[in-house]
């Protein structure tokens, strides 16, 4: 099938308006060389019906976590996002548009960057919001742009940044000419030391997550605080980002830049992808911000409107001199976190936040029981915590799957050395039948693998 | 009080929000609620609220349909915003983006369970690399801006691994789109600017002029950001080689090609293309895109990990984090799947004789609008064919004053969305017009008619022209005050 609605007799119409005979002569400027011959090797086209059975063919190849009772979190996190967010999403008048050039017409999308960033700014406790970056580990990259010039040119990140998100990080400074060094963890926290140990005089700013990539809450305001004493920008990359609802805002303790990702609040977690990259801070930085912002303003009858606005930092202006090579964002899920934080609300959050926290304890307390199992850091957590196993986390969670429970998350596959160590999510929609029944059969699952 | 919700200014959330009101309702807790001061340092709890909206469901519901009513989408009307192929998205892709075995995935789920997600992106793979005719694809870039970023540092690495250190610069075209050089430069590369002809193709004495031992490669948009082929491809390809340098394509263009020419062939070494432009995925009013990238063979064993493979004895899909000498990771997970899936619904649906169509027709579309247009105003390299689009100026009414952005904003007044202005800079008040082959004849021809009707208002009644657009619900904004005055965020106003 095809997306064309030109028939062949208004082709012939348009082939004589352009004064030729064949579709093929409007390819003359192509080497005879190089024109493609034969046919590509794909398959066959099918037709709308076909396709969609095809589609529905690869997908039900996969176990969805509809199935499932869902303990993975690790930079995924799947909390409630209401019903209306798709169907406000689903509006084409939205989604069908691109960046708001033409902001006459444009209104919609331009409100709702502005709402948006009002409300990353109040997560974080931040000045300025832009629209949206790719992901949250582009954009902690970003952050690193941002902080670094060509004197102060080393960041120094704690080993508590989400795995994943530090190899982003090495990939974007390798060629910047930014050297990226490393905090080591104690005890599953980041030792203002640890900082200290590392920094000098190039240092421009000392990087950590809130709450850690093993689930613990750190101190940030004690580092935030060695950070300023060195002159050097305090940059907090926000993990599970309901977790604004219970814990202080980064801006209230000293972070110069607050970074994180919105996809629990962006919609179904979809393998990867929902991603939105969210970056915060200052008034005093707001200039070296990537992307695009948007600022309200006035029409030629006074009228209040949004556009696109301090473009100047922007590729399209700046080219080679530009403050990221951003273009496309993720505007679209910018606008499902601006429909799911405006449905939560004030109270919906910390509602949402203060359920997390509860369940995710009990969750740990009946783990804990089973014999075997210990918390691998006994720190503060919010909705993640890392347990030691008795056996592989790879085939614990094996196991887990018949009684149609997912995870934990296999730390393994991030260090080879904590093969034995899983993670878990618990969130504001398990229930205590969900966390019951997972201590049930992983004391089953331990009690049956360990005499293997 | 009746109100006409088309010319009223939209309140802000904000502003709806009253005490008490609600929208949510989460799960009924079975758990004593934990005191969350036994649990967490007291100085790292939250002293006051995020100060979020309360409002109830009716109310979000019909805020973002109001803002959803001020704004305009290719669904809403033609939209032949140059460069960036506004084609129509197709609703099927939609749907199979939101099953259940696709969206309800986490990332880290054991590998057996997601072996159709897996097999879904190793076909989109295979099937980039035959219409690219590049050997290996990555799909984890973001969108096209990042995939430029990951074929740079592709580019990078294959010169370090040779222990070629010399090379510190990339060659771009004046006529390229801002991300390539911003591109080069977060990669650490030198941006050396050449000119281009008036037609925007490459001056070969300009290119020999540059090249050199020092030279890492080209960033070139072929067909180039004037619409047309650059007919000195494969000698532009052997100096970049013969120096020494790889070619990098940027594909935003590739809706004029695909089954026509590919880049692979003409000797290009790192492609991109934007799965948002070219394989219909929707623009989502600025993302999400994906911008995969595809390289020849010697480059693979650069690519970002995690790569996704077939493991042939087993019949099964994986995820390999074994790839020497990696470039590394460019974000986190894999890439925009949900983007992912539409654009593998699209190429599946169309098959190759259906994508070849597509070009043939988005060129045939963009000729015959061109022909029409160039009734009316300047087009830019009138005796060649264009490729999928083309440029048009306002040069032959110069006298009205009029300009290209009067033009563009009136032709909001006649229910357009105006095309690409301003761009390439190397063409002065350039309106730069994509059509794209799901637009209809008669569409194409109206198009055109309020072109000319535009030209004899400049001519005529040129204020009416450079005071619109008259007809939407506000009117030409104020910029340098947004700029001056930045208010980027909404606060309470404080009552006293
Ligand atoms: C020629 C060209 N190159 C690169 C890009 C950047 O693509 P993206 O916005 O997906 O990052 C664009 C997008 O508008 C483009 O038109």
């Amino acid at each position: 099938m095809n997306y064309i609605p030109v028939t062949e007799l208004e082709k012939e119409a348009m082939l004589k308006e352009i004064g030729i005979s064949s579709i093929d002569e409007l390819f003359r400027d192509i080497p005879e060389e190089l024109r493609f011959k034969g046919d590509l090797k794909l398959p066959k086209g099918l037709s709308e019906y076909e396709t969609r059975k095809a589609l529905i063919k690869l997908a039900k190849k996969n176990t969805d976590m509809n199935q499932l009772a869902n303990f993975m979190g690790a930079g995924a996190y799947n909390h409630y996002v209401p019903t209306l967010v798709d169907h406000l999403l689903s509006r084409s008048e939205f989604y069908t548009a691109y960046t708001p050039y033409q902001p006459e017409i444009s209104q919609g999308t331009l409100q709702n960057i502005y709402e948006f960033q009002t409300i990353i700014c109040e997560l974080f406790g931040m000045d300025v919001s832009n629209a949206s970056v790719y992901d949250g580990a582009t954009a902690v990259a970003e952050a690193m742009v941002m902080a670094c010039d060509k004197k102060k040119n080393e960041i120094i990140i704690s080993k508590g940044l989400h795995k994943e998100y530090r190899e982003t990080v090495e990939t974007y400074a390798n060629g910047m000419g930014f050297t990226v060094k490393y905090a080591e963890l104690e005890d599953g926290i980041t030792p203002v030391d640890a900082y200290e140990a590392q920094a000098t005089d190039a240092t421009a700013a000392y990087v950590v997550m809130y709450p850690n990539f093993y689930g613990c809450i750190e101190d940030i305001q004690k580092i935030a605080e060695a950070a300023h004493a060195r002159k050097a920008l305090m940059i907090v990359s926000v993990s599970d980002l309901s977790a604004m609802g219970i814990l202080e805002a980064p801006g209230n303790l000293g972070a110069d830049i607050v970074v994180g990702d919105g996809m629990p609040f962006a919609g179904p977690l979809s393998f990867s992808g929902p991603n939105i990259g969210l970056i915060a801070t200052t008034d005093k930085l707001a200039r070296r911000l990537p992307g695009r912002i948007c600022g309200m303003t006035v029409d030629t009858e006074g009228k209040r409107g949004f556009v696109l606005t301090m473009q100047a930092r922007e590729q399209h202006i700046r080219r080679a001199k530009a403050s990221s090579n951003i273009c496309s964002n993720q505007a679209l899920y910018a606008l499902a976190n601006n429909i799911t934080l405006s449905t939560l609300g004030k109270y919906g959050l910390k509602e949402m936040a203060e359920n997390t926290l509860t369940n995710a304890h009990y969750c740990r307390d009946r783990l804990l029981e089973i014999d075997g199992v210990e918390m691998l850091y006994d720190q503060p957590f919010y909705s993640e915590f890392a347990v030691k196993l008795p056996i592989p986390a790879r085939v614990l969670q094996k196991h887990l799957l018949k009684s149609e429970i997912l995870g934990p998350v296999d730390m393994g596959i991030f260090e080879k050395e904590l093969s034995n160590v899983g993670l878990f999510f618990v969130s504001e929609i398990r229930s205590k039948d969900d966390m019951d029944r997972l201590a049930l059969a992983m004391e089953v699952i331990i009690n049956e693998q360990k005499f293997i | 009080m009746s109100k006409n919700l088309f010319s009223q200014t939209e309140a802000l959330i904000f502003d709806k929000s009253r005490p008490g009101h609600k929208a949510y309702f989460l799960p009924e807790m079975s758990i004593e609620k934990l005191d969350k001061y036994r649990v967490i340092p007291s100085h790292l709890i939250r002293r006051t609220e995020a100060d979020l909206p309360e409002v109830s469901e009716i109310d979000v519901v019909r805020h973002f349909t109001h803002l959803s009513s001020k704004n305009f989408g290719v669904d809403t009307g033609f939209y032949p915003l140059g460069s960036c192929t506004m084609k129509y998205n197709p609703k099927l892709n939609e749907n199979t983006a939101r099953l259940p075995g696709f969206s309800w995935l986490h990332p880290y789920q054991p590998v057996e369970t997601v072996q159709g997600a897996l097999q879904l992106m190793y076909l989109l793979q295979v099937s980039l690399a035959e219409i690219t005719g590049m050997d290996k694809v990555t799909l984890q870039p973001a969108a096209g801006a990042h995939g430029e970023l990951t074929g740079i540092k592709i580019i990078k690495a294959y010169h370090d691994s040779r222990g070629d250190s010399k090379r510190t610069k990339i060659i771009v075209p004046d006529s390229a789109h801002g991300t390539n050089p911003a591109t080069a430069t977060m990669a650490g590369f030198q941006v050396i600017e050449i000119k281009s002809s008036p037609e925007g193709d490459i001056d070969l004495e300009a290119l020999k002029a540059v090249v050199g031992d020092d030279t890492a490669g080209l960033m070139l948009t072929n067909p180039s950001t004037l619409g047309l082929f650059e007919r000195n491809i494969k000698a532009i390809a052997e100096i970049i080689h013969g120096a020494g340098g790889l070619l990098y394509y940027d594909g935003a263009n590739t809706n004029a090609i695909m089954g026509i020419t590919r880049p692979g062939d003409m000797g290009f070494d790192v492609v991109h293309v934007n799965l948002h432009k070219t394989f219909s995925t929707p623009h989502g009013g600025g993302g999400p895109g994906s911008g995969p990238v595809g390289v020849k063979e010697f480059l693979a064993k650069f690519l970002p990990i995690p790569t996704v493979e077939y493991v042939d004895y087993k019949d099964k899909y994986k995820f390999n984090y074994d790839v020497p000498e990696t470039i590394g990771r460019m974000k986190s997970f894999y890439g925009n799947f949900p983007v992912i899936v539409r654009a593998y619904t699209y190429i599946r649906a169309l098959g190759a004789d259906g994508l070849k169509k597509s070009s043939e027709y988005a060129v045939l579309n963009a000729n015959y609008l061109k022909k029409l247009v160039g009734k009316h105003l300047s087009v830019e390299a009138p005796d060649r064919f264009c490729m999928h689009e083309f440029i048009c100026t306002p040069k032959n009414i110069q006298e009205t004053g009029v300009h290209t952005l009067d033009i563009a904003k009136r032709m909001i007044d006649y229910g357009y969305h105006p095309p690409t202005i301003y761009f390439p800079l190397i063409v002065e008040e350039a309106m730069m017009i994509e059509p794209t082959e799901t637009e209809g004849i008669e569409t194409l021809q109206d198009f055109a008619e309020v072109v000319g009707a535009i030209v004899t208002e400049c001519k005529t009644y040129p204020e009416m022209v450079k005071t619109a657009p008259h007809t939407t619900y506000v009117k030409r904004l104020d910029e340098v005050k947004a700029a001056r005055e930045p208010n980027l965020r909404y606060r309470k106003p404080i009552v006293v």
